[in-house]
Order: structure tokens, then sequence, then C-alpha cells
């Protein structure tokens, strides 16, 4: 069933057959499916925030009417589909190079929107030189961080923002500060360079959350307008299957141990808006 | 236009600008670093795109970004550079990304040294990186020709949706000859695959090299092989030099052409009746003509600045025919015409080729 034939509140023609007892009500559309998100089922995990992301940046392009402007890159990782579901043009980028792609259609497209998508291992292991130096030189785009502290697609090995002590198929004893260092605080990180502008670090593990996450995109993707630099948003991100939780105990694990080494909120807002 | 007196890696440069080149990503690192720096200068004057980027893993990215957006991009290295390029190329290869990448080619391996090699021709006509495919390898033997190849090498990316790399060396970079620029062209922009942006009319786009099931794998597998085969058949490009009677057929390129010319004409002064083939495409290699001159001449020998890489390709493509002799020096350091025409009549005096 397509989302035309499904029966919507507030979509007239679909609604119930009137009956001589029942007056035709006509309701506000408060949730639809985004039109810019193609229409397929998804390969990730039960339960995985990915799919959810990918829909709150849709809802974004959409409302903003930019789906003709908008590039996204999504390098190795759970989200390499990205371009399976997004329905704007995309390039697939190799492990970690997503920012040195994203750099090289911002240069000769200034007026585009452009995104990054990135996992943890990808942006904070094998790309960290591409993502700091396209930070560090203001580059006009909006990176989002999918930080779920292992790497996801590969079945769970340890990432450098898996949180001490965790389980993970490499760090089978749990992550030993003393042999891998600790978890990286990659907003903090950028924070510290000039050319970001707007870094925040929000979650998706409550209804608050996602509206808040949502909210942070817009705010990102509407400073790309004014061409100030680099918009950065951490995510923080479950992944059930290899954490082996439920998903409704990963959600939990969010808020109630990654936020510890993760704390939530603005690091840094730009200047010169409200 | 008037001819210009011009280094080679400069003299690419001001082609790439006059080829329609839109971006420049690149890295610093020696012999090659004057195309950078040519291009930091110049490119900016003509409204295009030059950015010097913290790596060349990063630069060869850049260059896979822009051509996927659909524009002329380019990048040069040399050697260690190229290494680590070898990744993107890959990618660029496997999602069919057309873009220039230039390789002026220094000793190695490792950090090896700043003199000129052909020690990356194995690396260079062979894939280089991961998985099956091959770059289009032009190897200019004049700083005209570093030009002249600028030009070609876009328009046969273009053409076949391909990368193309310019194998040049730390020579051929650093000379200065006269060179006489064609004309400033305006390239075609008809990439209805690249991705500039969807809009409601068309379904998106998106650049990938991935297909994760097997079958469709095999396909795009398939496909590319297909794409090499009319390379192959199609952009077969060599120089020949008086073999029209020769008995003897020196095969070489690059720098290393040069100096077999020179020892070529030696050798008709003592009477050796020498001949010189010069393969300009290195990938798709002259097979088929060394295989019909090899019914022609006694000998042939490899003259190469490695220790042996190309003289494996004469090997294949002459298949027993004629004994195929190979002299080579390493390391930077680079042959006399005397010592080529020396070990010619070396390996003449063993094969009793007379």
């Amino acid at each position: 069933m397509s989302v035309e034939e499904m029966v919507l509140p507030g979509n007239k023609e679909a609604a119930l057959p009137a009956t001589g007892c029942v007056q035709e009500e006509v309701y506000e559309m408060v949730y639809h499916r985004p039109a810019t998100l193609v229409e397929v089922n998804m390969h990730y995990c039960p339960g995985c925030a990915h799919s959810l992301v990918h829909k709150l940046i849709m809802e974004v392009v959409e409302e903003l009417g930019i789906q003709e402007q908008t590039i996204g890159i999504a390098p190795v990782g759970c989200s390499v589909f990205a371009y399976d579901y997004m329905d704007i043009d995309m390039q697939e980028a190799a492990h970690g190079r997503a920012c040195a792609v994203a750099t090289g259609i911002r240069r000769l497209m200034p007026e585009k929107y452009i995104f990054t998508y990135q996992g943890d291992g990808d942006l904070a292991a094998i790309g960290l030189a591409e993502t700091l130096h396209a930070i560090n030189r203001g580059e006009n785009l909006l990176i989002v961080f999918m930080n779920n502290a292992v790497y996801g697609m590969t079945s769970g090995q340890m990432a450098p923002t898996t949180l001490p002590d965790m389980v993970t198929t490499t760090s089978p004893f749990g992550r030993d500060p003393m042999q891998s260092g600790m978890p990286m605080r990659m907003a903090e990180m950028v924070a510290t360079l000039p050319g970001a502008i707007y870094v925040t670090r929000q979650t998706v593990n409550s209804a608050n959350a996602v509206r808040k996450t949502k909210k942070a995109l817009l705010k990102a993707f509407q400073l790309q307008q004014q061409q100030k630099g680099t918009s950065f948003i951490e995510v923080l991100s479950n992944c059930p299957s290899n954490w082996k939780m439920t998903p409704v105990e990963s959600m939990q694990f969010i808020g109630e141990e990654m936020v510890k080494t993760f704390p939530l909120g603005d690091i840094k807002l730009p200047a010169t808006t409200d | 236009m008037e001819f210009k007196l011009m280094k080679g890696n400069e003299a690419l440069a001001e082609a790439a600008i006059r080829a329609g080149c839109d971006a420049y990503f690149g890295y610093p690192i020696t012999p090659q670093s004057e195309v950078l720096e040519y291009l930091a200068r110049e490119m900016p004057l003509h409204g295009r795109v030059v950015l010097q980027a913290e790596s060349e893993v990063a630069s060869i990215n850049m260059v896979y970004g822009a051509a996927g957006a659909g524009f002329r991009a380019m990048t040069s290295s040399s050697s260690p550079g190229i290494s680590l390029m070898q990744e993107g190329i890959s990618y660029m290869a496997g999602a069919e990304l057309p873009a220039l990448i230039v390789n002026v080619n220094r000793a190695g391996p490792g950090l090896g040294t700043i003199q000129p090699g052909q020690g990356d021709y194995f690396q260079a006509t062979k894939g280089g990186g991961h998985g099956d495919y091959h770059l289009i390898v032009l190897a200019p033997a004049t700083v005209q020709e570093m030009a002249d190849f600028v030009y070609l090498g876009f328009d046969l990316a273009d053409k076949y949706r391909n990368p193309v790399m310019i194998l040049s060396d730390g020579a051929i970079g650093q000379m200065m000859e006269k060179v006489k620029f064609p004309d400033y062209v305006i390239p075609k922009k008809d990439k209805p695959w690249a991705t500039t942006g969807k809009p409601a009319n068309r379904p998106r786009n998106y650049i990938t090299s991935l297909h994760i099931l097997p079958e469709k794998m095999e396909v795009h597998n398939q496909h590319l092989e297909a794409k090499f085969k009319a390379i192959r058949d199609n952009e077969v490009r060599f120089e020949e030099i008086a073999t029209d009677d020769a008995e003897v057929l020196l095969v070489a390129y690059g720098l290393s052409a040069r100096i077999c010319h020179k020892a070529l004409d030696l050798a008709r002064a003592k009477g050796i009746r020498a001949g010189l083939l010069r393969p300009i495409t290195l990938y798709p290699f002259p097979y088929q003509r060394l295989q019909e001159l090899a019914d022609q001449v006694d000998l042939m020998m490899s003259v190469e600045l490695n220790a042996g890489q190309m003289v494996e390709d004469v090997r294949l493509a002459v298949a027993g025919k004629v004994p195929v002799g190979f002299f080579g020096r390493m390391g930077g350091m680079i042959y006399t015409p005397e010592d080529v025409l020396q070990h010619l009549e070396t390996i003449m005096q063993e094969q009793y080729v007379s």
C-alpha cells in the first residue's frame, strides 16, 4: 500500500464512507513519511537508530524544499547504503574519506547543501585527518557523526569511542584504557577548531531527544546558507545487535552510560545567529 | 601561439588550465611540487579551484568528489604519494569516475630518492590498487607531450569514464624545453550521471563502487572489462623510429626513449640497423605491433630505469619468437646512450645477431 492509498487522518478523499449518522470530519495532517525518503525496507537491524536519523535528515530536506540542492556523502560503514534510502544525489566514499570527498564537491558547487553521514570508526579513527582538516578549513558542510561506540558493519569491534570496560569482539575483556586509550570526545575536539561554527551532541533515545536532534539538523542546514563554516552534529546512537541488548535496553544504555562519557548539549554555537 | 621555454611540470600545469581543468587538489612532493605551486598561483586567476590537501589520501578523494559531481578534476604527485592514492584510484575505477592523475616518477622503493625512475611501471599499468581495473596510462617523453597529454588524458577519461594517469618521471618533469600550447578548450558538460542535485524529473544519481550482491558485482566487473577491451582495441598509441629496415629493436618509453633515440643514432653510425619502438600508451600496451615486429627483427631490448618491468610485456608480446634482452639502471642513476649501445652489442654477441 502506498502512502497515497493509505487512509490518513486529514485526507478527505480517503476518509471513512459517510453514513447518515456520521458527520464528515476534517483532520489536520500531523505526520507523514517524508517524500524524500525512499519507500523501501531498510537493511538496518531492528531497533537501530540509523533509520530514524536518515528520516530526520530527509524531513529537514523536505521541509526546507532543498532536495534538488542537496548532496549527501556516506562512506563505508553500516550507512554505506544510505543512497538506497535518501532520495537525493549521493556519493559513496571510501572508509574515512567522506570529508575529503565532500570538500571536492563543495569547492565546485558552493551553492549546494552538502552533508556527510559518518560512523565513529570512520570519522574518529581512519578518517580523523580528513575530518579535522576539512573542519579546520571551515568547509561549509554539515557533518553528521553517528556515535554508537562500536564498528557496527563489521560486527561490533572496538571503536575510538568505545567506553572504558565495554566488551566488544576486539576488547573481549572490556576496553582497557591502558592499552587502547580513553574514548575520543570528537565534538569537544572539533569545537576547538576555528572552522567549526556549530558543534552539538544530541541523541535519539526519547521522543524529546529526537525532536532536539531534528532541530539541530534544521539549524545546521540553515547555517549552510550563510557559508560561515562547518556544522558538526554528533548523535549518540545505539547498536542493539552488537551491544547484545534489546532495542529498549540499548536506548536506556545511551541515557544511563554513554552520556557520562559523552555529555549532551551544544558545545559551540554560531556567533552571529540567535 | 609562440613557443615557450618551460619546465615539464609547469607546462603540464599550464595545459591543465587550458584543457578546462575545473579543479586541482594536490600535496607537495619532489619532483613535482611545481605543478601545485604553478596552479596555486594561476588557477584562481581563471576562476578555477585549487586546494592544497592534508595528504595524498585526501587529495585523491577530493578529486573523487569533484569528478563525481561532473567536473574536470586532477591531482599530481610522485611515487610515494601515488602509492597513498591507490585506494582512491581503485574506488574511482570502480565507480567509473573520469579524472587525471599525474605521477612524476622518482626512484624507489620506500622513500627512495627524488631522482628520475621508471619503477612505477607495474603499479601504473597493472592496476595499482585492489581489484580488477586498469588506468589508461600515457607516457610523455618531452615537455611538449607533458602539455599535450593533459588534453588527451582528460578527453580519454571522459570518453571511457575511467581515471587516466600520465606517467612521467623526474627528468621530464624538471627539464626545460620549448612547448607550444593548444588552444583553450571548454569541455562538454554532458555527464548525466553526475551528482549535481536531484531535480524532480530524474531519478537520483549516486556514485558508488559497492555492489553487495555478487551477481550484480560480477555484471559490473564484466562491464568494466568490456570497457578495458574497448580501450585496448582503440587507444593503443606508440611511436616508431627507424623500424623500416631494423634488425634489432629497442623498446623504451619516456626519458629512456630519448636516450635510446640517441643510442640508435650511434648504433646506425656503426652499421647496426637498430630501430626504436616507443610506447606512448603503457596501458593499453602495443602488444600487436611488437608481435608484428618480432617477425622482422632478430632481437629486442627493453631499456628502463628500473630492474626490468616493461620487458615482461615485451616478452608477452613476442611470445618467444625472438630473444628479448633488458638493460636498466636504478635508484636515480641514468644510463648514457653509449651505455645502451654497449649493452645492445653485448646482447647481440650473446645471441649471435650480427
